[in-house]
């Protein structure tokens, strides 16, 4: 086999680590080598930070200038951007991988950072230099040994200009077996206190150490587990503290006692962040999950990205109707995720019973689900009990409802077999929908929607073969045949009538996965085995068409097309061959794939189809394939127009050498390129006028929603600036009464949306 | 923020009754008024006119009551022998009743000695009618003839005589004065037509006839004799239509509902069942004696059934009036008006709107589950009432203890009131198949917990002895049951392999789990 094309891997799924919170109106946070960028109103995803080569570490607003922000990355780079654009403004090349950043209102210039080499903090001196890429070599160690854990660190905002350090030693489990190492850490902005967290969920506050040193504690406990994350508001009236249960603790300040709650906010909190002039709160959550609460402790926005459970036990599913990804998300939910809008849409709260965090604890997992061809039955399977003695399963079916347009509970079957359910699938037939399962009690069984008054689903027929395990079930594609592997045997079943027509067998091995071709390969049944084999066997003859020898983990057939997908895993690295089963030459293989096993994968169809005429991406044309590896990456297969399109939308600023880096250089600096732009164009083409060029910014001004523009200060400039027509041009006056009628235009536009910002704008103009 | 999830409480659905627009119909009726008549009720008759009194033969009296009275409004007792078969003229002026003694009297309804006297048959009259017209009767009796009587000379008509076994059943024509149907202990049943003077058609109905009925479109007849019902289509010359056995002893009356027209049939063996228009049984009404005799109002206002021991019991259609009048005496507190002040109070444009959050309502265990208070909200569970009348709950909130993982946790530290609760329970409820697998945790949990102490309280110890002589009991039923099984698969192994597919559909399926559990707890029992 040779590799076809050069296709690029997209990693879809994303992890936020660190955000930090803003007085504008945004959220920032890390997200695998970017940093995400969300209006905290709309909760929309706004644009994000590109630049950095590895995983975002941390970030920090630049304390001389409140929209610029520092973001440190393992790639050994301190970056600083403006964030409100989207502009990388200059890179520091530190040289060694970076774990958080920290910076001092105190110490301008400098930046204190957390480096590999034996957990030390360094501070770093940033040289004045204008250029974009700057090596910054002044480095002093801070301190060393410290905790992994970038929590474990916290500046204090003091009076004092000095540092001082201090050593609190607790045994980390003393004699009642109490476990004391320290979590987190946050100082009070502006008493000498200091809040730490502790593994048992105590949280010490510490005093009086600055001016003796005899400090004392006092000890609060209400988490019943590691304290995750502490923050003080900014007055340091209250502090908050977040742990695994996700209840968000609001602790008075001076009365310890007074405490409330904001429980059941989603998966442990893993940050807590209050904006600067103390209005909002938000927690990161460890399922992606950003949640923006007002001070009066109320929960106003909810960011929530594609949920990362602790496992994906379902199947990769797309719902016929949304054309969204389904998987678990919550503990007990599916997930419906919107690929083409990368977006979550909605949760579907399969088990119905409340969630409770404690370690060890067996909980209702949804292990299978399906939904039938037209969208409209959903299929699901919850489980709990990881021995079979105590294993509890349900098995449930959700009617789609077309008024709340979400899915209902219809039926709830509770002792569907004796044993676990394997494999489950639909009919794909349009007018009778019928669903079988296979179960490991050696029975499979064929649920169908009672006679017309009764709309509930009950069991139709129960089938066996000699009282072997079944190993999975498929449906032909025109839902005429059934194929039921029961160990290294296929039993092809009429659901019609019931009968079993013939079996088929190609020893040795357990079959493992089975699916029907398609399309014009509606003849061929795939079959892979524990063995290394991949059969095809013709149904009209009954025969075995062709076998090879491969390890196939995943066969994955394309709805839209007679291709068939098969992961292989041989030697650390999966393979992926595409191909149709009428043809004994591959379309498409692409050795090491990834270097983790592939259990889960799914075709999602194109809202257009491609028409590339290119063999090896043709595959691609009609639907993508998406597939999920041990590590819970998503990934997926573009082909290189797609890849473009997406870079050309970065953007990068070049800066001018002789002007110090401010806002206001930055508008001049636009300025200036707009001019220069301008310049350069004019002399070819002097005589045409200006007009268009102008009705173009006025355009995609005001065409973009309000909440997605930069700030008005910003944009403010530009836009006048776009307008005033250079020295070179000739002055027409009805452009220049548009120009005014639009200044007024986005004068109350901007009044209505950034109020505060008024005083500046109107100093400009 | 999601909102707590209370805990959710399983239902079983029953099987078999299905709620259907009849069914509801049919349970809409009183609790029946029970009258005790001298001798056992043989035929109940309502008048057709507006009152609706109806007339009542028992022994040697016709009663005739008031649809609301328990008195009778007036009694005919001019009877020398048992009476029999009192009905009604079509203007409800005339009554008809023949007698043991062989004569046929005719009342008027305001009067108290009868009118005429018709003799001329030799033996018991147990039927008598008068044909549409009003102007003559005719007789059924046991010497095998029925007569036709003219009212106004009180002169015999005619003498058909046809049957060769006891007249038991008759029944004129509404549409047409000329014929009638009769049925008879020789198991047929016959359409006479005067103007022949002969039977026109004869069905064998194959038990002898005890009662015949006709539609009012009189296309089609019902009849009743031993345990089965049989409708004829007279329009296709008597072909039999449908022919049910839901009764188990003999059918000895049938009528019809004026609404809907809904055939009702009762039976010796106490029960009145109410078919559907495709002749499904849609309701069943219990009586404590074998039934007689039976009528249904117009309008199905009253259901009057009469049983062999002499009791009449009416049952009366409920109506919305009566329950307002009920709830209304009942009602306290303040008045609707209260709760909807202010409710539809439509804010102005300008207006700042705050909404109030609404407020979840819990149930008391749930407020405990949701402030982790386990041991209290078991408690909860267990209250008396809950125990008893909705154990569902009690299971549902162990089944969540399960879950969380601290079932252990709120069984333990209970004295002895509190254990002999749970035992009590598990006694009651162990083996019911929807709850027997939780709790036959709860008492692994409950043995394991208190093992060293068990033996201090001689209540417990008793019920304990209790419970291990059910298990024991159970274990045995389902080593039989087994066994049964067993026989069944070799039986089956022998059919097509077709069939013993289809028959696993019916097998109980968690059949061999819970044998072994119940075995396991069992054997913990006998350890102790």
């Amino acid at each position: 086999y040779f590799i076809l094309c050069q296709s690029r891997l997209i990693y879809v799924c994303f992890y936020l680590f660190v955000y930090l919170f803003s007085v504008l109106g945004f959220v920032l946070c890390a997200s695998g080598d970017l940093v995400k960028v969300y209006s905290t109103r709309t909760e929309e995803w706004l644009h994000s930070l590109q630049g950095h080569t590895n995983q975002v570490t941390g970030i920090t607003l630049n304390p001389a200038n409140h929209l610029q922000v520092y973001s440190c990355s393992v790639d050994g780079t301190v970056k600083l951007w403006d964030f409100i654009d989207g502009i990388l403004i200059k890179t520091f090349v530190i040289g060694c991988p970076l774990f958080a950043i920290y910076v001092s209102e105190k110490h301008e210039g400098v930046l204190f950072l957390h480096v590999s080499m034996c957990f030390q903090l360094v501070s770093v001196h940033l040289p004045k230099s204008a250029e974009q890429e700057v090596e910054a070599k002044e480095m002093s160690a801070v301190s060393s040994h410290i905790s992994k854990n970038p929590s474990c660190t916290a500046f204090g905002r003091g009076v004092r200009v000095h540092f001082f350090f201090f050593y609190f030693s607790l045994k980390a489990t003393d004699k009642k077996g109490a476990k004391n190492a320290f979590t987190c850490i946050a100082c009070h902005p502006t008493d000498d206190c200091i809040a730490t967290g502790h593994e048992d969920g105590k949280i010490r506050l510490w005093r009086n150490f600055i001016h003796k040193k005899e400090y004392t504690y006092s000890t609060q406990h209400w988490h019943h587990n590691a304290v995750n994350t502490l923050c003080f508001t900014p007055e340091g009236t209250h502090l908050l503290s977040g742990g695994i249960e996700s209840v968000l603790v609001q602790w008075q300040y001076g009365a310890d006692n007074r405490k409330e709650f904001l429980p059941r906010l989603g998966g442990s909190i893993l940050h807590i962040s209050a904006s600067s002039d103390g209005q909002l709160f938000c927690t990161s959550h460890s399922d992606n999950k950003i949640t923006v609460i007002e001070s009066s402790f109320k929960v106003c926005g909810v960011i929530q990205g594609l949920v990362k459970g602790d496992a994906v036990l379902t199947d990769l599913m797309i719902d016929p109707r949304s054309k969204a990804l389904v998987l678990n998300g919550k503990p007990g939910h599916l997930q419906f995720y919107s690929l083409l809008r990368d977006k979550h849409l909605y949760n579907l709260d399969i088990v119905q019973q409340e969630y409770i965090y404690e370690a060890g604890l067996d909980q209702f997992e949804v292990v299978k689900a399906a939904f039938d061809i037209k969208g409209s039955w959903l299929a699901t399977v919850e489980e709990r009990g990881k021995k079979s003695s105590d294993l509890e399963f349900f098995l449930k079916l959700w009617a789609f409802d077309e008024r709340t347009q979400s899915f209902v509970l219809n039926t709830t079957i509770t002792a569907a077999h004796t044993d676990r359910i394997i494999s489950m699938c639909f009919s794909s037939s349009e007018e009778t929908t019928m669903l079988v399962t296979a179960a490991e009690d050696s029975q499979f069984k064929a649920w169908c929607q009672g006679a017309d008054d009764q709309n509930f689903w009950s069991c139709d027929f129960v089938g066996s073969y000699h009282k072997l395990n079944p190993t999975n079930c498929s449906f032909s594609a025109d839902s005429s045949l059934l194929a039921v592997s029961f160990q290294e045997v296929i039993t092809i079943w009429s659901p019609d009538t019931w009968e079993m027509l013939t079996t088929l067998c190609q020893p040795p091995g357990v079959i493992r996965d089975l699916c029907f071709g398609r399309l014009s390969c509606s003849k061929y049944l795939l079959g892979t085995t524990t063995k290394n084999l991949l059969c095809c066997w013709n149904l009209l003859t009954c025969e075995l068409e062709w076998s090879t020898s491969v390890d196939v983990s995943k066969l994955q057939p394309d709805p839209f097309s007679e291709n068939v997908a098969a992961f292989s895993y041989q030697s650390k690295h999966t393979d992926l061959f595409v191909f149709k089963p009428s043809e004994p030459r591959p379309l498409f293989t692409n050795k090491n794939v990834c270097s983790e096993k592939v259990h889960r994968a799914v075709f999602v169809p194109r809202e257009e189809p491609l028409n590339s005429c290119d063999e090896s991406t043709q595959w691609l044309n009609r639907s993508q394939l998406y597939f999920l590896t041990q590590n819970m990456d998503l990934l997926t297969f573009s082909t290189a127009t797609e890849e473009d399109r997406m870079l050309s939308s970065s953007k990068q600023l070049v800066i001018d050498d002789s002007v110090a880096v401010t806002p206001f250089y930055l508008l001049l600096g636009k300025h200036r390129q707009q001019q220069q732009k301008l310049n350069t164009q004019s002399h070819p083409v002097a005589d045409k006028p200006q007009q268009p060029q102008g009705s173009v910014t006025i355009k995609e001004l005001l065409h973009t929603p309000a909440h997605v523009l930069p700030a008005a200060s910003v944009l403010c400039s530009m836009f006048v600036n776009s307008f005033l027509i250079s020295n070179t041009g000739v002055q027409q006056d009805p452009l220049r009464y548009f120009v005014h009628i639009n200044i007024f235009l986005f004068k109350v536009k901007t009044l209505v949306n950034f109020p505060k910002l008024m005083k500046y704008e109107l100093l400009y103009l | 923020m999601a909102s707590f999830k209370p805990t959710k409480v399983q239902f079983l659905p029953k099987l078999g009754e299905k709620v259907t627009e009849d069914t509801l119909y049919w349970k809409n009726y009183k609790s029946p008024v029970q009258i005790k008549e001298f001798g056992a009720v043989t035929k109940i008759d309502f008048s057709p006119l507006a009152p609706h009194n109806y007339a009542v033969t028992a022994s040697t009296r016709i009663h005739v009551y008031g649809l609301h009275s328990q008195e009778p409004i007036r009694s005919f007792t001019r009877f020398r022998d048992t009476a029999y078969g009192g009905s009604f003229r079509g203007d409800g002026k005339l009554l008809v009743a023949g007698s043991e003694e062989g004569l046929i009297r005719l009342f008027d309804i305001s009067g108290r000695v009868a009118l005429r006297q018709f003799t001329g048959h030799s033996k018991a009259v147990h039927v008598t009618s008068f044909l549409s017209d009003g102007f003559r009767v005719v007789s059924g009796s046991d010497d095998l003839t029925f007569r036709v009587w003219d009212v106004p000379s009180a002169v015999e008509l005619s003498s058909i005589t046809e049957h060769t076994d006891y007249i038991r059943a008759l029944a004129p024509s509404k549409l047409n004065p000329d014929l009638f149907v009769t049925g008879s202990y020789d198991h047929t049943v016959k359409v006479f037509d005067m103007r022949s003077g002969s039977s026109v058609m004869t069905m064998q109905h194959g038990h002898p006839v005890e009662c015949v009925l006709l539609y009012p479109s009189e296309a089609l007849l019902v009849s009743t004799g031993g345990r089965y019902v049989k409708i004829w289509d007279l329009l296709k010359g008597g072909q039999e239509l449908v022919s049910l056995k839901n009764h188990h002893k003999t059918v000895t009356c049938a009528c019809l509902s004026s609404v809907g027209n809904k055939l009702l049939t009762g039976s010796l063996d106490r029960h009145v069942k109410v078919y559907n228009s495709s002749y499904k049984v849609v309701h069943n009404f219990d009586c404590d004696a074998s039934i007689l005799s039976m009528a249904v109002a117009p309008d199905d206002e009253v259901v009057a059934v009469g049983m062999t021991n002499g009791v009449l019991s009416v049952r009366h259609r409920k109506h919305k009036k009566d329950k307002e009048t009920l709830t209304s005496r009942r009602r306290r507190g303040p008045s609707y008006r209260v709760f909807v002040k202010g409710k539809n109070f439509v804010p102005r444009q300008d207006d700042f709107l705050v909404s109030k959050p609404v407020k979840q309502y819990l149930r008391k265990y749930d407020k405990q589950l949701k402030s982790f208070e386990v041991s209290k909200a078991l408690d909860t569970a267990l209250q008396t009432w809950t125990r008893t009348s909705k154990p569902e709950v009690t299971v549902a909130v162990i089944i969540e203890l399960n879950r969380r993982g601290t079932l252990k946790n709120a069984l333990a530290g209970r004295n002895e009131e509190s254990l002999t609760k749970i035992l009590n329970f598990l006694l009651k409820h162990i083996f019911d198949p929807r709850f027997s697998r939780p709790l036959l945790t709860v008492g692994d949990i409950v043995l394991d917990l208190y093992r060293q102490v068990l033996h201090q309280s001689p209540v417990v110890e008793r019920q304990l002895q209790r419970l291990m002589e059910v298990l024991g009991r159970e274990a045995e039923l389902q080593q039989e049951l087994l066994q049964v099984l067993g026989i069944l698969d070799t039986l089956f192994a022998s059919l097509t392999p077709r069939k013993e597919v289809l028959w696993e559909e019916h097998c109980p399926m968690s059949l061999n789990n819970h044998c072994v559990s119940v075995s396991s707890v069992s054997a913990d029992v006998c350890r102790i």
